[in-house]
C-alpha cells in the first residue's frame, strides 16, 4: 500500500532530481520561483500542528477538539439548546450515529449517513413516521461521502468510490459495496471525501490539500468528476484547499462549493470561502492565494491573488464551512428558496470558537452574494461545543436535515404551525 | 517468562469473555497482560496506568469494531457494551503511571532523541510530560519495544489511528529515528 509517506518521498526525490521548475509545472502552476518549495520540509506531513508558532501559549492551547466516540442517548442530545429563527422548529429526527456525518436520501424514505472516524455508513428507515437507524456497512474506511441515484448508493472512502446497487432492498444484508475508482492518494490529511450527483448525472468529489498548508503535486488539491460506472474522470477545479461542501445553484446551475482556509496564519485570518465555478478548470488559488486577498506567507511570493478565481463570499476564520445545499422545498417562507444553507462545523484554530451554526447564504439575482448571517445556532455555548453541524439536506416535504458528528444525531428542522410542519 | 505464560494461560480461560462478567470482574484477566500496577511487563504489551480516558474509550471502540486488528484485543472487546468501554477507561485511568525502567542511561541517545521530539513537536499534542490528553494518549515511560511497534505501525499503514494525526505526524520519521525515540519516550523522567 502506498501510504502518504511514500507519495511525500516520492515528491520530494521528484524535487531534488528536477529542481523547482519541475515541480511548479507538476504542481499546475506558472514556473514561478518557489524558494520554500526547494526543501522537502515544505511538503507534507499534514499534522494539523504544522504551522504552530513556536512559545506561544495561546497558540499552545489549540488543537482539533475530539467528538465522542460513543452513541449519545437520544434525551441526551441538546436538541432543545439549538436555536432557529421564528416560526421554526428543530426536532431529532434520529440518533445512535457516532461521528454521523454528510447524508443522501432515497425516495423509499430512507436517509443514509456517512461517517468520517468510524468505519460506518448508517441508515435511518422511515416507515409510517418511525424511524429506525440500521447499520448498513461497517469496515469501511473514513466513508465520509454519500450519493445516491436510482436505486444506487454511492459512498466515498478516503481513497475509492464505491456504489451498492438496489440499496434499499438491501438494508439489513450487510450489502458490499462494489469499488468504481481508486485512482486517488491514500493520504490522511483531507483525504476524507464529500460526495454528489451533479445535474450532468456525474459524481463530485475532492482531493483535499495533504496536509494544513502544503505545495503539492498534481494530483491535489482539486475537484473532480467521475461518470457513475467511475470511467472518465476530470478535473473541474484547481486551487482547493479542502471542500467538504458542494451543491448546484438551481437558477443558473453553477457549482457552488464551501473551502476551509488553512490554520495558523492568525487568530482572524483567512477566511473559509463558499466559491462558485463559472467554467471548468478555473484555479482558486491554494495554498499561494487565500480568501481571495490574502497571499499565503511561505508560498505566495511571485503569485498575485488576482491571477486566481476570488470566492463569492467569506464564511468565517477557521469557521470550517462544511455540507451545503440550496434550499429547494416549498415547507419554508419564499424568501430561503434557492437560498443556500451552509453547516459550519465550527472553528479550533482560534481562542474564541467561531462557527458551530448553520448558516444562511442570501443570493442576489445574478447567483452573487447578498449576505451571510446565522440561521440556526446554539452548537457552540460559552466558547465549548455541545454539537457541531456537518451537512444539510433538503427533504421532499420540504424539511431540512442537519447531521452532528459530535452528538451522533441528525435533527429536522421544519416551519409552520404544528399541521403543516409534521411529516 | 513465567509472567509471559501466566498472561497466555489467562487469554485461554478467558478466551470466550462472558456478557454476564461485569468489568470488574473482567479486569484481572486485563491486568495479568497490561499488569496490576499500571506497568506492563509482558513484550509488546503496552502499559496501561494514568491512560487518558477518552483515548482508551476510542481504542476500546476501535478493537471492538475490528476498526484496529490486533490480537488477542478484537477478541476480548467482543460484546462489551458503551457502558463497559467507559468503566474499563475509568479503571485504566486510576491506574499508577508506569515507571522509566533501571539501568544506566545512554545521554547522547537521549539528547539525539530529544532533537527529534522538538523537530517532530511530539510534546505539542502529547503535552510537554507526555501524559498526554483526551484522545491523545499518555505515552511517557510506555515499554520501549512497544513504542516501537506503533510508531512503526503507524508509518506502514498497519495500524489506523481514529484521527489521520499519526500516520501524518511519522511520515518523515525514519526507521532509526523511531528507535531513538522509543528509547527516549521509554525513559523520560
Amino acid at each position: 500500500m502506498m501510504g502518504c509517506k511514500t507519495g511525500g518521498l516520492l515528491v520530494a526525490v521528484a524535487l531534488a532530481l528536477l529542481g523547482t521548475t519541475a515541480l511548479a509545472q507538476q504542481a499546475n502552476n506558472p514556473p514561478a520561483a518557489q524558494p520554500a518549495a526547494a526543501q522537502p520540509e515544505a511538503l507534507p506531513p499534514g499534522s494539523p500542528l504544522i504551522g504552530r508558532p513556536a512559545d506561544n501559549p495561546a497558540a499552545a492551547k489549540l488543537a482539533p477538539v475530539p467528538s465522542p466516540p460513543l452513541a449519545i442517548a437520544a434525551d441526551k442530545i441538546p436538541v432543545a439548546q439549538l436555536k432557529a429563527p421564528r416560526g421554526f422548529h428543530i426536532e431529532l429526527y434520529a440518533s445512535g450515529m457516532p461521528n454521523a456525518r454528510s447524508m443522501a436520501y432515497s425516495p423509499k424514505g430512507t436517509v443514509f449517513v456517512g461517517s468520517r472516524l468510524q468505519d460506518k455508513v448508517y441508515a435511518i428507515t422511515n416507515k409510517d413516521g418511525k424511524r429506525q437507524v440500521h447499520v448498513l456497512v461497517s469496515g469501511l474506511y473514513r466513508p465520509n461521502g454519500v450519493a445516491y441515484k436510482d436505486g444506487t448508493l454511492y459512498i466515498a472512502e478516503l481513497s475509492q468510490i464505491s456504489k451498492i446497487e438496489n440499496v434499499d432492498d438491501k438494508i439489513n444484508a450487510s450489502p458490499k459495496p462494489v469499488v468504481i475508482y481508486n485512482d486517488l492518494p491514500k493520504d490522511e490529511a483531507h483525504g476524507w471525501k464529500y460526495l454528489a450527483i451533479g445535474p450532468d448525472n456525474k459524481l463530485y468529489f475532492e482531493v483535499g490539500q495533504p496536509g494544513n498548508n502544503v505545495l503539492h503535486d498534481k494530483n491535489h488539491g482539486q475537484l473532480r468528476r467521475i461518470n457513475l460506472d467511475g470511467s472518465g474522470a476530470e478535473v473541474i477545479a484547481y486551487g482547493i484547499r479542502n471542500t467538504v461542501g458542494f451543491d448546484w445553484n438551481p437558477r443558473n446551475h453553477d457549482l457552488y462549493f464551501t473551502d476551509n482556509g488553512r490554520d495558523w496564519l492568525s487568530e482572524d485570518l483567512p477566511n473559509d470561502k463558499l466559491n462558485r465555478i463559472t467554467k471548468v478548470g478555473e484555479d482558486f488559488g491554494e495554498p499561494y492565494c487565500h480568501q481571495g486577498n490574502v497571499p499565503d506567507i511561505d508560498f505566495g511570493w511571485g503569485h498575485k491573488c488576482s491571477d486566481y478565481v476570488p470566492p463569492v463570499a467569506l464564511m468565517g476564520p477557521h469557521a470550517a464551512a462544511l455540507g451545503m445545499k440550496f434550499y429547494t422545498g416549498h415547507m419554508f417562507p419564499a424568501e430561503y428558496r434557492d437560498q443556500i444553507f451552509v453547516a459550519r462545523h465550527g472553528s479550533w484554530n482560534r481562542t474564541v470558537k467561531f462557527g458551530g451554526d448553520i448558516a444562511l447564504v442570501r443570493l442576489n439575482r445574478d447567483g452573487s452574494v447578498k449576505s451571510v448571517e446565522p440561521f440556526i445556532t446554539g452548537f457552540l455555548q460559552n466558547n465549548n461545543y455541545i454539537g457541531r453541524p456537518v451537512d444539510v439536506m433538503n427533504m421532499p416535504d420540504g424539511s431540512m436535515l442537519i447531521s452532528d458528528d459530535w452528538n451522533g444525531a441528525v435533527y429536522r428542522v421544519s416551519y409552520g404551525n404544528k399541521k403543516t410542519a409534521a411529516r | 517468562m513465567r509472567r509471559l505464560l501466566v498472561c497466555c494461560l489467562l487469554l485461554c480461560a478467558a478466551a470466550v469473555p462472558s456478557a454476564a462478567q461485569t468489568v470488574q470482574q473482567r479486569l484481572p484477566v486485563c491486568l495479568a497482560c497490561h499488569g496490576a500496577n499500571g506497568q506492563s511487563q509482558t513484550e509488546g504489551v503496552p502499559s496501561l496506568g494514568a491512560q487518558q480516558k477518552f483515548y482508551t474509550t476510542v481504542q476500546l471502540l476501535m478493537f471492538r469494531e475490528r476498526m484496529r486488528v490486533a490480537d488477542p484485543m478484537n477478541e476480548m472487546a467482543k460484546g462489551l457494551s458503551d457502558d463497559d468501554l467507559r468503566s474499563f477507561a475509568d479503571i485504566i485511568a486510576k491506574l499508577p503511571a508506569p515507571q522509566p525502567p533501571s539501568g544506566p542511561v545512554d545521554d547522547a541517545r537521549m539528547a539525539r532523541a530529544r532533537v527529534l521530539v522538538d523537530q517532530n513537536r511530539c510534546n505539542f499534542c502529547h503535552t510537554p510530560t507526555f501524559a498526554g490528553q483526551d484522545n491523545v494518549p499518555r505515552i511517557a515511560d510506555q515499554r520501549e519495544e512497544y513504542l516501537v511497534k506503533a510508531l512503526r505501525g503507524y508509518k506502514d499503514n498497519s495500524r489506523h489511528g481514529y484521527d489521520a494525526s499519526m500516520a501524518d505526524v511519522v511520515a518523515p520519521i525514519s526507521d532509526p529515528q523511531i528507535l531513538d525515540l522509543a528509547y527516549y519516550i521509554a525513559r523520560v523522567k
